[in-house]
């Protein structure tokens, strides 16, 4: 199965559910609606044409400045997949609005999703539902707001932690 | 009350006894002597045996992924030297391959054989200190001597092509700094020569030794499933016995055209990665010394009326008032120091205004080459790959390196995403350590050669 087909029978899987999907330089990609993200990448694990086996990255980008997507949902959740039986990768991506912005944890699918979502937590302020144990990653607890935003800015000071004296 | 022990009946332990023997939580590191970056494990303890982990990493994050954001492409290459400080040269190429792909451009043959090459170069000098640090937390000191000795021939190598030993910031988007120097093939052959004898003794040393496979047989193993669910690649996954590289499944480069062995182990334990690692080296030199041979291009032609030349003894020469005779001399700039000679430069570098800076020679001497060099390096202007996104991944020293970079149309990247190799190993640590001893710890892991630079970015 090549990428083309790949994207075509999740379409013809989840009909409407399947928001667009797109082959930019040659990475196959489908944005799915958040409704439907478990359920998409549980057919991308276990189907057996698809196979999808490793979640080799899970990450989120921030579209609040990108040019003509400010006033779209501005969160993208994005899950690279990797098959090993087919050799065959794939992009799923899922939009995510900015209030109280959450997605379904995928931890149930693959334990690595435990560290990389609590990355986007720590980096986004993305909740993920049903995470076993979301805390920071690489900050600390004390940090406030999350570095990745886009409006955090670079040059933002943290208050010290640390014991009273 | 359930069955007791051997361990509870002698130690009065266990339910039913009284004796109300507890968990003890140790904290293994920050700073500790056997870590080879800054992390902390929480080690809940049963006397010896570790029931439960949990591990903190995040003490070196640099803000890798936002300083990326805030200038042009070219000027991330410096930090992922960073990342991965022991085989940077593999950060370097990957982040510029990804570039690359979002502009849907390719590098020039040369530059693919010359990035095959260095990396691989990398990926020797990883396994190296990989070996030679655990090996020498289990008392082998002389194998870290002996491996660092050879690190260093190699290191020696990186220092001729790049100009600098760690720090090298050698790739650039389109291209490479500059192309490899007069006599590398030789060079090469020779540091490989002391490799391989450094390599032989090693396996003398450790591959039977009696102390070294009671420490890593059986011990830290993982599953071939968890090691596939918890994502781990590299030598760890081909320990466990999948034959899954990057550079096999979906050749990048110039990988395709050489001929290179996957060596895989069966077990998934400490001593399966260590042989795993052991076998990659002879592989990667094989890799480099066919790539050497079937480099195009060739050397760099040097003309009859003198050799090239470099500005510092040029300078040093003037500065003696010895002018008479330089005057005479023509003017090479040397192609790795100060600037590149024409030729070189295009054999190495793609032929494409939008990406490249023009050659030295250009820049100064012609109003178009000032010009294509104003517009690279103006703000706002420089490398703009269009809308979209790519993720590339490379074959890493650790396993796969990917790039995932977001343009929105910009001079700058939107968002520039590095997958850490040892990120996932490292959140699989607790399940690698539980149950076993404390000592076990080291090896373990020694054996997932945590680079705390690219882990915590």
């Amino acid at each position: 199965m090549d990428g083309q087909s790949i994207l075509l029978r999740l379409m013809t899987t989840f009909g409407g559910r399947i928001v667009e999907t797109h082959a930019h330089r040659g990475d196959h990609t489908a944005v799915v609606e958040r409704s439907a993200i478990l359920e998409v990448l549980r057919v991308c694990r276990d189907d057996a044409d698809l196979r999808f086996d490793v979640l080799m990255d899970l990450t989120a980008v921030d579209y609040l400045k990108y040019p003509g997507r400010e006033f779209g949902p501005r969160f993208e959740v994005v899950y690279h997949l990797y098959s090993l039986p087919h050799n065959q990768r794939v992009r799923i991506k899922v939009s995510v609005e900015e209030d109280g912005a959450h997605v379904p944890s995928v931890v149930p699918l693959w334990p690595i999703a435990n560290w990389f979502e609590r990355e986007v937590w720590d980096m986004f302020g993305i909740r993920f539902d049903g995470h076993p144990d979301l805390r920071r990653l690489l900050m600390y607890e004390e940090f406030q707001g999350h570095p990745l935003r886009k409006d955090y800015p670079v040059n933002k000071r943290q208050p010290l932690i640390g014991p009273k004296i | 009350m359930g069955e007791r022990t051997t361990r509870e009946i002698y130690l009065g332990e266990g339910s039913g006894t009284g004796s109300g023997s507890q968990h003890l939580y140790v904290n293994m590191g920050p700073s500790h002597p056997a870590m080879h970056g800054v992390i902390h494990i929480v080690a809940e303890l049963d006397g010896e045996t570790m029931v439960n982990a949990d591990v903190e990493i995040g003490y070196l994050h640099r803000a890798f992924e936002k300083e990326c954001e805030r200038g042009p492409y070219n000027n991330a290459i410096p930090y992922t030297d960073r990342l991965n400080y022991v085989s940077p040269l593999i950060n370097n190429f990957g982040y510029a391959s990804c570039v690359e792909k979002l502009l849907g451009i390719d590098a020039t043959e040369r530059c693919n054989y010359i990035r095959v090459i260095m990396s691989e170069i990398s990926r020797i000098c990883d396994h190296l200190t990989c070996i030679g640090a655990s090996a020498m937390e289990l008392g082998a000191f002389t194998v870290f001597l002996y491996m660092i000795k050879a690190r260093e021939y190699l290191w020696e190598l990186v220092e001729d092509v790049t100009g600098a030993r760690l720090t090298i910031s050698y790739a650039r988007v389109g291209g490479v700094k500059a192309d490899l120097p007069e006599g590398f093939a030789l060079k090469v052959r020779k540091a490989f020569k002391e490799t391989r004898q450094v390599l032989e003794e090693v396996h003398k040393l450790l591959t039977g030794n009696r102390i070294f496979m009671d420490r890593m047989i059986g011990v830290g193993a993982l599953s071939r499933e968890e090691t596939i669910a918890y994502a781990i690649t590299g030598p760890l996954l081909r320990a466990a016995g999948v034959a899954y590289d990057v550079r096999r499944a979906q050749p990048y480069w110039a990988y395709d055209r050489v001929e290179f062995e996957i060596p895989t182990g069966r077990n998934g334990d400490n001593y399966d990665r260590y042989l795993v690692r052991m076998a990659e080296m002879e592989q990667s030199m094989r890799i480099v010394e066919q790539a050497l041979d079937a480099i195009p291009g060739g050397p760099i032609n040097v003309d009859s009326q003198g050799r090239p030349m470099d500005p510092a003894s040029y300078v040093d020469l003037g500065k003696q008032g010895k002018t008479e005779g330089l005057l005479l001399i023509p003017i090479t700039l040397s192609p790795n120091l100060a600037g590149l000679e024409k030729p070189v430069h295009q054999q190495v570098n793609v032929a494409d205004k939008r990406v490249v800076l023009p050659p030295k020679e250009d820049t100064y001497g012609s109003i178009e080459g000032l010009m294509n060099h104003f517009m690279l390096i103006m703000e706002g202007y420089g490398i703009r790959p269009p809308r979209g996104e790519a993720y590339f991944p490379v074959e890493g020293a650790n396993g796969e390196l990917g790039f995932y970079i977001v343009s929105d149309g910009t001079d700058r990247p939107y968002r520039v995403r590095c997958r850490p190799p040892c990120l996932p190993p490292m959140a699989a640590l607790h399940r690698m350590i539980q149950g076993e001893m404390v000592a076990d710890v080291v090896p373990t892991f020694g054996s997932i050669n945590m680079i705390a630079g690219e882990l915590d970015r």
